[in-house]
């Protein structure tokens, strides 16, 4: 099975042990992703103001351009897809902002020749955007994915941390209940965890606020980071790269304020997809982690 | 606080601005306060969430424009996931960024020269762009 897949600029540099675990697990699992031949950044932030199209023409262009290659388009980055996935259902639900953003989509076409085959029709809204774990769970299925488990994960305690972007609002992302979401703790019990419930895993790291007011993010990520270690959780897994920059590498502020503070690793879901899998350890890259994950897998005997 | 409230101020251009650029209706909320309980960052904002409704919904617009609140809301939608009336204040708190940032009122924003190098050499691209599409414009 070939589906078109939508990196964005995270997973093109400073995620690339995301992407390429997740190539390499769909790859095992059947799926080629096939990244779009041109795509650019989504934006990353929706815009919550009602009279904002400027905001949403990258994610249309990018949904134009995947129209081309295919009915769905995969992506991974939580960001990423909360802003395609919301653009989206603006062009189905809003004839005004879809004639203006597909009036700046043809001034495109007109302004760049190498695009013209893209985007000589309006964008309708077409493509449906999915998930990397709704692709697992609905077009490969975790019965499937059950069967290509060559390591069974049983004695690893994984604490599934869903964020804010794949969740809310639940009106127009249709991703899960926000409150009580169940698609991750699945997916793990798929692998064999030992799932760990832990009360903040819908709460935010801080987002975007590391960048202008880092104090308030870490106390945002602190919060997360604890919630699971209170909990018993060895790892905690997440889909979003800001996240796991939040919860991951500013451990080492976490642990400079709260004595005794423990750290825990923090690694995306395909690296723990992988390892059930059997993938080998070049596509498994820990390096980039603060908290290196490799001595508590190599404890349960997972490395 | 000393506040003055009239009829001008409650239907004043400002707050009918604010609730067409944020598609909430200000007199939906009831004073709760799921959203000042569920939000995350709530103790480092000088007014809470449905604080700051309240005041809209008294004509005070200018009290929630110069609120710290509306730069410290990392737009997670807790509250909005919150809220029994489906009053999402954090569309709420894009308005009045919105507001402040294309009138330039004032700067309690961030300038693509203030991100630090570490953030620049080190977080994901997706932090940066975003902090600077919300503080920015």
């Amino acid at each position: 099975m070939k589906i078109p897949y939508y990196p964005g600029c995270t997973l093109h540099e400073r995620a690339l042990d995301f992407d390429v675990s997740a190539r390499e697990c769909a790859k095992t699992l059947g799926v080629e992703l096939e990244e779009l031949p041109i795509w650019t950044c989504c934006g990353a932030v929706f815009p919550l103001v009602t009279d904002s199209v400027m905001e949403i023409l990258a994610p249309v262009r990018n949904l134009a351009y995947a129209s081309r290659e295919g009915d769905k388009l995969v992506t991974l980055c939580s960001f990423c897809y909360h802003v395609l996935k919301r653009a989206n259902r603006t062009i189905r639900t809003d004839p005004e902002k879809a004639e203006k953003a597909n009036l700046f989509l043809r001034a495109d076409t007109e302004a760049r020749e190498e695009i013209e085959s893209y985007t000589r029709e309006d964008y309708t809204g077409q493509v449906e955007v999915i998930h990397f774990l709704e692709m697992l769970r609905d077009l490969v299925g975790y019965e499937a994915v059950a069967k290509k488990v060559r390591r069974k994960l049983k004695d690893l305690r994984v604490a599934p941390y869903y964020g804010c972007m794949l969740l809310r609002p639940k009106k127009e992302m249709e991703f899960d209940d926000p409150e009580q979401p169940s698609i991750f703790e699945e997916f793990l019990e798929t692998l064999g965890c030992d799932v760990v419930d832990f009360p903040m895993k819908t709460e935010c790291c801080g987002g975007f606020q590391i960048v202008s007011d880092e104090d308030l993010a870490i106390a945002c990520s602190r919060n997360v980071v604890s919630s699971a270690i209170k909990r018993g959780a060895d790892v905690i897994v997440t889909t979003c790269p800001l996240c796991r920059y939040n919860l991951d590498k500013k451990q080492e502020e976490m642990a400079k304020e709260v004595r005794g503070f423990r750290k825990i690793p923090v690694i995306y879901f395909t690296q723990l997809l992988g390892i059930a899998l059997g993938i080998d350890g070049e596509h498994i890259d820990f390096t980039d982690n603060y908290v290196d994950p490799r001595p508590v897998l190599a404890e349960k005997s997972l490395l | 606080m000393r506040l003055r409230i009239t009829s001008e101020h409650i239907k004043g251009d400002i707050i009918k601005r604010v609730e067409d650029l944020s598609g909430q209706s200000l007199l939906e909320c009831y004073q709760c306060g799921k959203c000042s309980a569920g939000c995350p960052v709530v103790n480092e904002m000088d007014v809470i969430p449905s604080e700051v409704i309240r005041l809209l919904q008294l004509g005070q617009a200018d009290e929630a424009l110069d609120s710290k609140t509306i730069w410290i809301c990392a737009s997670c939608l807790q509250c909005a996931s919150k809220c029994p009336k489906g009053v999402e204040f954090s569309s709420i708190c894009d308005a009045l960024r919105q507001i402040v940032l294309r009138k330039r009122l004032s700067t309690p924003r961030m300038d693509a020269d203030e991100v630090s190098a570490i953030m620049v050499s080190d977080a994901p691209q997706m932090g940066v762009v975003g902090a600077l599409r919300k503080l920015n414009g």
